[in-house]
């Protein structure tokens, strides 16, 4: 091969135009990941993130159209010259969705496929195979139904179908954003593997930079404009608007070097606990709890939801009390969105009784017509999108209000009220994900319920995004509506809930005070918890808070001098930020 | 139940095996309207299955099959009563007859009668037991793979759509409850449009995801095929196709010219395959694990092939010994080699390897 010493991917100067985009998605991005990086691609959603990603194998623009210009080479070969399908023994591609990119049905023969397609002699074939197996872990589902896995299995079954054509690059396109935290654990420790042990060249993108940034060498931001910075990520992120929280506890005390990882933040933070264990008393919490004599507006006893021999809920008890905002964790297939659907009533429920409170008296939503169930309990599902079928955005809102009955002009106020300066003669499929769920939740606000369901909002959200969602789940939650959002992103958890309920095998484990619950467990701790551990912190504002607190009885805090011989000098609230 | 034959490993016997059988299999059977026959080769066919099929959903479909026969003989019979021409000695009993511009409905039943449309139905009742039993026996998608490598793309397709039809229905329904969520009651027509979009978009992006999928592991990664070589392909697979459809239509037109008939089809079907091996000869890629062709499949293949031939040798010497005689009504004959014929295709439930048990995780 040509390009034995070329650098594994190099962008001359490449600009990404859209037929029918004003605005390139990548302007003139010039980078260099070298032989055995891991090289992160971080950005806003929209950004062109994935152009990026796509333009690596050739897919943008030899599949998807689009004018490029500059040059890419991967391996020393010009993409302008090779197309995706004769690149596919140098760069190895996985996506979002692993199940969507399946071409065979079972492990073993999708592992294989590459390699047929490549003509490799079946001996040979049948060595890869096997050694890829083993590396990924996953030879004893060689002979299982691909419909059958777990993501994490699915997600790392992607990769191994990649792996076998023994490439140089691997890329990767927001491989755990569709997992759950251990399956999304599965595929980055497989990731590690693969750089660490086999030398891979890996550029991969993720919208949860807490999970990734530890292990990459690289970081690739790309801006909205659709420039790309590239650099060290201790460097980058110093400034970057995207940072996971232990980046933004770092900066706000501080700390340099910058940590990137919950085990480099935990050796800095020694003077931080220190100083706040003795702002005594302990923070209040992050939000204000709900009066004890919140009405219960939802109230669920003994559910049990089967589908077909299998109980996906048991017998569970959940209220959901007015102006409280409740997380429900726990891994997939536990039973999460089973329970949501069956509170709903549009699900199935085998067993139990589910009351919402309808004014002074109580009713079944299941025996509600749809159109008086909406009234009473909202429900945002997964693939949000499925709601919404018009043309634009205004047609939405206006078949929303006709839905609901409610004075024209309800949803839009919604909208506008979430996420300000929606164009309305968008359409919904244009928008970006946080613009289409906010479309939808103002859609299901239009109905006035009491009480929302969120399945998984998070997906697909960037931090921005999120920040703006918790934003909203809270002023509902003030306003009295009571609010469950089933969710795997720990962070997101922190900073919205009041309560958390976490549930394993279809039964709930756990259910308290959301500090509580997520301090108590390793899975569930978010990062600004294990970094100041034991002190029962969960989000960086509550740090914030907590040495804002009233001042100890000495009057003056001087908390650079609180911690022996303190480096870094913490900021007095209003100093820094 | 274990093979006899001590070097036999569990394994897939090879696919085009089991079609070979079960062709032969069905051949004897629509060469006769012998009850005792198609009795006897129905039980063959669902010994193999009990004894060879696979752990697979596909491989319990059998039972399927035999109802589904079942059904075809009481419709047979059913619609012999209704509209069937009624001839016979013995009369068994008179329905009031109805007398359309040249159709009779109903009428008088004649034991003769019955048992003529109960042995048609049941002679297709078990040509549909044979294509059951191969189904059980055989992994269609394996089949598939064992195409030439020229149809390897046709075969993709299939395996696609064969996976992809989960998944349609998975994504109806999420639009459908979202519909509910929406407060509509999700029924009527107006909402089979609302239904219908989201998922076609579903559908569509599913598949653009797919297709750039394959494109970067490597499909379709084929040298440009020289045009002299593609037209040859063409002329060849077309004119053998016009053959051996013109064959067929010789085959089964007694009044056409014996030259038309097989030596037609033959030719038409050689063209075919030289066409394909030609347009195979551009298509680089190797298959993985590909199902082998040993002793155990010439076994199982000749055992149906031996079937289909002696219970033609048998129609074509003595032709009453394969029909239920009605005119006299006599219990019907057996002769001993058809019954010889239709046994040994049952060897494939000793002589064939035991498929693999799927390992348990």
């Amino acid at each position: 091969m040509s390009g034995a010493h070329a650098p594994a991917v190099a962008f001359d100067a490449v600009t990404v135009r859209y037929a029918d985009s004003p605005a390139p998605a990548l302007r003139s991005a010039s980078f260099v990941v070298e032989e055995g990086e891991l090289a992160v691609v971080a950005g806003r959603t929209g950004a062109g993130k994935s152009t990026l990603l796509g333009a690596v194998n050739g897919t943008v623009p030899h599949f998807t159209g689009g004018h490029l210009s500059g040059r890419v080479t991967v391996a020393g070969l010009d993409t302008r010259t090779h197309r995706p399908r004769d690149l596919a023994d140098v760069v190895g591609v996985v996506r979002q969705d692993p199940l969507a990119g399946f071409v065979t049905d079972t492990v073993e023969e999708e592992l294989a496929y590459t390699l047929e397609q490549l003509a490799v002699a079946p001996a040979a074939m049948r060595r890869r195979v096997e050694e890829v197996l083993d590396v990924l872990g996953i030879a004893d589902l060689r002979d299982a139904p691909l419909s059958d896995l777990s993501g994490g299995q699915q997600q790392r079954v992607a990769i191994g179908s990649v792996l076998t054509a023994g490439p140089r690059v691997l890329v990767l396109d927001e491989p755990t954003s569709a997992l759950d935290p251990a399956g999304a654990e599965e595929v980055l420790a497989t990731l590690s593997r693969l750089v660490h042990d086999l030398g891979l060249t890996v550029v991969v993108s993720e919208h949860r930079l807490e999970r990734i940034v530890g292990l990459a060498d690289h970081l690739l931001l790309v801006h909205d404009d659709g420039t790309v910075t590239d650099g060290e990520p201790a460097a980058l992120l110093a400034t970057a608007p995207l940072a996971p929280p232990v980046v933004h506890l770092g900066r706000w005390a501080g700390w340099d070097p910058l940590p990137l990882t919950v085990r480099a933040a935990r050796r800095e933070a020694r003077d931080l606990r220190t100083a706040l264990e003795t702002s005594t008393p302990p923070p209040g919490p992050a939000v204000p709890t709900p009066p004890a004599a919140a009405p219960v507006l939802l109230q669920g006893l003994g559910i049990s939801v089967r589908h077909g021999d299998v109980t996906a809920v048991d017998g569970v008890d959940l209220g959901l009390a007015g102006g409280e905002v409740v997380a429900l964790m726990g891994r997939n297939g536990s039973g999460k969105s089973s329970l949501l659907w069956a509170l709903h009533g549009t699900g199935p429920r085998s067993a139990g009784a589910v009351e919402v409170r309808a004014g002074d008296t109580t009713v079944d939503p299941s025996r509600e017509s749809p159109a008086q169930r909406r009234r009473h309990v909202g429900l945002v599902p997964q693939s949000a999108g499925d709601l919404l079928y018009l043309a634009t955005v205004d047609a939405e809102c206006r078949q929303a209000d006709h839905e609901a009955q409610a004075p024209a002009g309800t949803a839009r106020g919604h909208l506008d009220r979430l996420a300000p300066g929606i164009p309305g003669d968008r359409h919904p499929r244009d928008l970006s994900e946080g613009q289409r769920l906010a479309l939808v939740v103002a859609v299901q606000l239009t109905a006035a319920p009491d009480v929302l369901l969120l399945d998984e909002p998070t997906r697909g959200l960037d931090y921005p995004a999120k920040e703006a969602l918790t934003r909203l789940l809270r002023r509902l939650a003030e306003d009295g509506a009571a609010v469950l959002v089933a969710t795997h992103d720990v962070e997101f958890a922190a900073g919205v809930a009041d309560r958390a309920v976490v549930m394993a095998g279809g039964a709930v484990v756990a259910d308290g005070r959301a500090r509580d619950v997520l301090c108590d467990s390793p899975a569930f701790a978010p990062q600004v918890a294990k970094v100041l551990s034991p002190q029962r912190l969960l989000t960086v504002a509550e740090v914030r808070r907590a040495l804002a607190a009233p001042p100890s009885a000495d009057g003056a805090r001087d908390l650079g001098g609180a911690g022996a011989g303190g480096s870094a000098p913490y900021p007095v609230l209003g100093g820094r930020r | 139940m274990p093979s006899l034959l001590p070097t036999a490993l569990p394994r897939h016997l090879h696919p085009v095996a089991w079609w070979v059988w079960a062709v032969g299999l069905a051949v004897a059977c629509s060469g006769t309207t012998n009850p005792l026959l198609l009795l006897l080769a129905v039980s063959v066919a669902a010994l193999v299955v009990a004894a060879r099929r696979g752990s697979s959903p596909w491989a319990r479909a059998f039972r399927l099959y035999l109802l589904l026969g079942a059904w075809i003989v009481v419709l047979r019979v059913l619609l012999h009563v209704l509209v069937g021409y009624k001839v016979g000695q013995t009369r068994l009993y008179t329905l009031p007859s109805v007398d359309l511009p040249g159709i009779t409905l109903l009428g008088p039943l004649y034991l003769e009668g019955l048992l003529a449309a109960a042995v048609e139905g049941l002679r297709l009742a078990s040509l549909i037991a044979c294509i059951g039993a191969v189904n059980a026996l055989a992994n269609p998608k394996r089949l598939l793979r064992a195409l030439p490598g020229a149809l390897h793309e046709i075969g993709t397709a299939v395996v696609i759509s064969v996976t992809v039809a989960p998944q349609l229905a998975d994504s109806v329904h999420r639009v459908r409850r979202a519909r509910v969520l929406r407060g509509e009651g999700g029924r009527g027509l107006r909402s089979v449009g609302r239904v219908a979009l989201p998922v076609l978009q579903d559908t569509l992006d599913r598949s653009l995801l797919l297709a750039s999928a394959m494109d970067s592991r490597g499909y379709g990664r084929r040298p440009e095929q020289a045009a002299g070589a593609r037209r040859l392909t063409g002329a060849l697979t077309l004119t053998g196709l016009l053959g051996a459809a013109v064959g067929t239509y010789g085959l089964l037109d007694a009044t056409a010219p014996a030259a038309v008939g097989l030596p037609m089809l033959a030719a038409g079907v050689l063209l075919c395959a030289v066409g394909l091996a030609v347009g195979g000869r551009a298509v680089q890629r190797t298959a993985y694990r590909p199902d082998p062709w040993a002793w155990p499949e010439w076994l199982v293949a000749g055992s149906g092939i031996l079937a289909a031939v002696l219970v033609l040798l048998v129609a074509h010497r003595q032709p009453s010994a394969v029909v239920l005689p009605l005119a006299p009504l006599r219990p019907p004959a057996l002769p001993l080699l058809a019954v010889v014929g239709l046994l040994a295709a049952a060897l494939p439930a000793f002589v064939a390897p035991a498929p693999p048990v799927r390992g348990t995780r």
